[in-house]
């Protein structure tokens, strides 16, 4: 966490040695295992390509804009893709309003890194740019499993990228929003090191972060791919531990990744069953209006 | 693009394992404490320490019995191509926090309470990894400084092109879209402080990743040591004349 911010929250020297001790006989201060995740829930808000998500007390808003721009001019047939973060100083008072901190560009680049370098998106498919504005609202919570958070809920905020052919924009009531071509889902997974990295723990919640001595992001996905590592610097570990922590990750990749997609498939059934109504009600007006004139 | 030809040479000429040229000098800046130049190829960076000295701005400690370190990366503007922009951008942002905690780890902060060091980055010619370089530079400047650390953090990257793993990714192949890995061990204590990825890579082929990276980082840790040496028996030579 950003340590340079004045109101910074420190955690107690009995609070930090509690959280320490606990660990030693492999017990966490919210009853989880070492390798245990926060509950996940996704919700989806009325537009397209917005989205909530809770792990545990973290919650992360997001939401998708699509706008025309020209295109850089290296690589002209490519749209371009961007992510903003922007932690909120409701969520935790060590969040400054205005100035990103050091740790909020940072979880924007290891998202960045995630969903952009390892081509989630297919840029050439999008003659039209597609910025991503991420809005965040966190709620005493870790930017590590924000940076977790932020990575899955995104790519499922599938929004309708406007069909454009001749630079002409249709309205959505014209014609059917398209969806983004997502190649795969990355997902992102973070450990802590304790104890000079001899004992590992995954998902950590606040204060553990705070007492945790290192820290490491893995992103892949269900198909036993890496995407991302971010391990920024902090307590040194071994190789095994690493190696360690990729096999576990991409053990779990699977399991989110039908969270995710089961959320998206139920959330697409609501939105196409909506659509049947409207056409329903329509239909039987027109119906009733020549009965009444008789 | 073809970044490996079928006589298994580089762009550069370089084979699959091999580094470009390291030249590294000590004692660059003679009003800092501690300073130095690395370079890799056509990678140059210079870095400057100061320190450890009173804390400036006590809200910047974290722990009242540690020293606190700071760390600023910045590239000159005629370090690319094409002129840059803006001096701070997120980018800087990251690698400033990232090299800071890097070194962080290998400085023995409990020994300087109520201190602060100073590390100074300035990326004089960027061909491909700066942030690997910086670290190279920082770690000499340190002892050059005479700031007690646990060991040489040393950093190298590697990328994955052509379905062939390649140590010390240049610029071009840096921008071809691959793999690349980033690196920072401790040598001596056989452990991992940073590591850095991005692109999409099997699992199995991110191992052999890692361990050329890794194997890179053995190397120029060397030959860091060999050139803090030869600064050392110049020094004393110095002395006795």
């Amino acid at each position: 966490m950003d340590g340079r911010l004045s109101n910074k929250w420190r955690v107690t020297v009995n609070e930090s040695k509690f959280v320490e001790s606990a660990l030693q006989s492999e017990l966490r201060v919210d009853g989880r295992g070492l390798y245990d995740y926060r509950k996940l829930t996704i919700k989806f808000g009325k537009e397209y390509g917005s989205s909530e998500v809770q792990l545990g007390q973290t919650h992360v808003m997001a939401f998708v804009t699509a706008q025309l721009v020209q295109p850089y001019k290296d690589r002209p047939n490519e749209g371009s893709f961007s992510i903003f973060t922007e932690f909120s100083p409701m969520a935790d008072p060590s969040f400054e309003p205005v100035h990103p901190g050091e740790s909020a560009v940072e979880l924007g680049r290891i998202i960045d890194r995630a969903l952009r370098e390892s081509r989630v998106v297919d840029t050439e498919s999008l003659c039209v740019f597609a910025g991503k504005l991420v809005w965040n609202l966190v709620d005493a919570a870790n930017i590590a499993a924000l940076a977790a958070l932020l990575t899955f809920r995104r790519p499922d905020c599938t929004v309708g990228g406007e069909n454009s052919q001749e630079v002409i924009i249709h309205p959505p009531e014209e014609r059917e929003p398209l969806p983004l071509i997502i190649h795969h889902l990355p997902i992102a997974f973070t450990f802590g090191f304790f104890n000079k990295g001899s004992i590992l723990v995954m998902d950590p919640t606040v204060v553990e972060e705070a007492v945790m001595s290192g820290r490491m992001t893995v992103t892949v996905n269900a198909n036993g791919d890496i995407c991302a590592i971010q391990k920024p610097g902090e307590e040194g570990v071994n190789q095994s531990v690493i190696l360690h922590c990729l096999r576990l990750a991409s053990s779990r990749a699977a399991a989110t990744t039908k969270i995710i997609r089961e959320a998206v498939e139920a959330y697409n059934r609501e939105r196409s069953s909506q659509k049947v109504i409207r056409h329903h009600t329509l239909a039987k007006s027109e119906v009733l209006g020549p009965i009444e004139v008789v | 693009m073809e970044y490996v030809n079928p006589e298994g040479l580089r762009l550069d000429g370089r084979r699959f394992n091999e580094m470009r040229q390291i030249v590294a000098e000590v004692g660059v800046v003679s009003k800092a404490d501690g300073s130095a130049v690395f370079e890799m190829g056509n990678t140059k960076v210079i870095a400057a320490v100061y320190g450890p000295r009173e804390i400036q701005n006590k809200s910047q400690q974290k722990k009242n019995d540690h020293a606190v370190v700071l760390c600023e990366y910045s590239m000159a503007q005629f370090s690319t191509g094409d002129r840059r922009r803006q001096k701070f951008d997120r980018r800087s942002t990251e690698l400033s926090l990232v090299i800071r905690q890097t070194m962080e780890a290998c400085i023995l902060t409990e020994l300087m309470p109520h201190s602060q060091i100073d590390i100074f980055l300035q990326v004089l010619q960027a061909d491909g990894g700066t942030r690997s370089a910086c670290i190279n530079a920082a770690t000499l400047a340190l002892a050059d400084a005479g700031i007690p650390m646990r060991d040489l953090a040393v950093s190298c990257s590697a990328g994955y092109l052509n379905s062939t793993p390649l140590l010390d990714l240049n610029y071009v192949e840096d921008s071809a879209g691959g793999a690349d890995v980033t690196v920072g061990i401790l040598p001596k204590l056989d452990k991992v402080t940073l590591l850095q990825m991005d692109a999409k890579l099997p699992m199995e082929t991110f191992e052999t990743v890692f361990a050329l990276a890794s194997e890179g980082c053995k190397a120029i840790a060397e030959r860091i040591r060999e050139v803090l040496q030869e600064n050392t028996k110049q020094l004393e030579y110095r002395r006795a004349a």
